[in-house]
């Protein structure tokens, strides 16, 4: 059999999800036993020109990671979208927006107000921006430009696959491997992880259902066997997708969401919303006095809490400017 | 905005809010033909995303209806979950640039055919006052 041709590309990220790869280890020496990897900026010289030069459908799969931020990001997912039989959006930036993505709260001009002139380390008196086109003595330079909106990668070109987590989890990534060398790939538009909430994956023990005050990451030794949320800590497992064994629980922390929406679950932070509302001051409704403005506004910034990894993908998507 | 009339989606629950609107209808009395009702069991059916897809596409304002506090609700609390649902749905709602007054939740028993129709009213004017949906019904555009 010939080998494949993968390619690695990150667009708005972090640079985590290409450590993600990197952390596979030895794994990887399967992956070039059956791959060759032909573009993959992190590690190899591999120019955008050369990526244009292949025929198209060169690429077997591509691994996109991050999210589109800029016409470059935005050039490149089409790029590699046309030289690639099967795209995969590879962590949460690419999939859903992800931390990137809570720029949507603002736009451009905010972000670049905040950036460039406001920032206490920066010193800019002749308020300079970046300007594209821009000449200088041996030509016109072409920046990126920079959008308004955080994209995610399908709703900026199609894409086959999603692999979810910030950044994914190597066990999935593994088993993401393994399916596509073998040719066993899932029905087009997969998310490649399990189809069950972080809750179903957690060790620890539930049963009391409801929830009276909240508490922030450092308000609180947590105990160490039962459910974080219903000791009032704000948990996202029960609106997040499975698939990292619950690490965050694992190490007393909890989970913030990374994994995305659960199976047919249009928006995360919707989800999550309505699962708290259900279980907090279930006690404290029948009792006089009962002040559900007071009970709700425990929780400080909804749309960082709930939204944190998916406001691009949601609903709605972004913030709604001022004209 | 001149001429403007906005549309508002109704969610109210079978027991009572809908038996409200219904009694309204019955009796005849008047209020503005801008709503457009869908009946839910309960208010504590009603699920965010209802409202957040109504938003999405065009909505100008959503009414959500049900059964008076503390215990008319005929599943014993779905009014209390729809009540705090809706308080963080309005929050999320600001910081996302939408007026938190376009959602709107109301307690109307199924005898109360005129408050129904006062609270459709009411909703219309203000609608009026805030103008169109600012998400319109466009997708976000790349720039
Ligand atoms: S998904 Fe997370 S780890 Fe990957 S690029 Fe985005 S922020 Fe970084
Ligand atoms: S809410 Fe969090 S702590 Fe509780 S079971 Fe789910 S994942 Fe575990
Ligand atoms: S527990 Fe939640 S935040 Fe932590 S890795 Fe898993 S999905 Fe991500
Ligand atoms: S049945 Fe009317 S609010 Fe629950």
């Amino acid at each position: 059999m010939s080998k494949l041709n993968f390619a690695f590309y990150w667009a708005a990220s972090c640079g985590g999800c290409e450590i993600a790869i990197l952390d596979i280890n030895e794994k990887i020496l399967d992956v070039v036993a059956k791959a060759d990897i032909v573009f993959w900026p992190v590690a190899m010289d591999v120019k955008y020109k050369d990526v244009e030069a292949m025929p198209d459908k060169k690429i077997d799969v591509c691994f996109f990671n991050g999210s589109i931020r800029n016409s470059e990001n935005e050039q490149m997912a089409k790029l590699l979208r046309r030289k690639s039989k099967v795209l995969v959006a590879f962590g949460s930036c690419a999939h859903e927006g992800c931390i990137p993505g809570l720029a949507n709260l603002h736009d451009r001009k905010e972000i670049f107000e905040r950036v460039y002139h406001e920032t206490p380390s920066t010193k800019n008196p002749n308020r300079d921006e970046p300007i594209t086109p821009f000449e200088v003595r041996e030509g016109t330079i072409h920046k990126p430009i920079f959008f308004n909106t955080v994209k995610t990668l399908d709703q900026t070109v199609d894409v086959d696959y999603y692999l979810p987590g910030c950044p994914p989890p190597v066990d999935l990534i593994v088993k993401a491997l393994e399916l596509i060398t073998k040719g066993e790939v899932p029905p087009k538009g997969s998310v490649l992880a399990p189809e069950k909430s972080v809750c179903d994956e957690c060790p620890r023990t539930k049963d009391q259902k409801k929830i009276s005050k909240i508490f922030r990451v450092y308000e609180k030794e947590p105990e160490p066997e039962t459910c974080l949320l219903e000791q009032g800590i704000l948990c996202m497992g029960p609106a997040t997708r499975a698939g990292c064994s619950a690490q965050c629980l694992q190490v007393d922390y909890p989970c913030t969401g990374c994994g995305g929406p659960c199976p047919n679950e249009p928006d995360q932070g919707a989800a999550m919303l309505s699962a708290l509302a259900s279980i907090l001051g279930v006690d404290e409704e029948m009792e006089e006095g009962y002040d559900p403005e007071e009970m709700m506004s425990q929780i400080k910034d909804p749309v960082g809490t709930f939204y944190k990894y998916s406001l691009p993908h949601s609903i709605i998507k972004r913030k709604v400017m001022k004209k | 905005m001149a001429g403007f009339e906005p549309t508002i989606v109704g969610f109210l629950c079978n027991w009572c809010a809908y038996a409200g609107a219904d009694l309204a209808g019955t009796s005849r009395i008047q209020y503005p033909p801008n709503i457009r009702i869908i009946r839910v069991m309960c208010s504590g059916r009603v699920d965010p995303i209802f409202i957040l897809e109504a938003l999405r596409n065009g909505a100008d304002g959503v009414l959500v209806a049900g059964c008076h506090l503390p215990s008319d609700c005929h599943y014993l609390s779905g009014n209390f979950k729809a009540q705090k649902r809706i308080i963080l749905l309005k929050k999320v709602l600001s910081q996302l640039g939408i007026e938190p007054e376009r959602l709107r939740l109301e307690w109307i028993s199924a005898s109360e055919g005129d408050k129904f129709a006062a609270v459709v009213k009411d909703m219309v004017v203000k609608l009026r006052k805030l103008g169109p949906n600012p998400l319109g019904n466009g997708e976000i555009s790349n720039e």
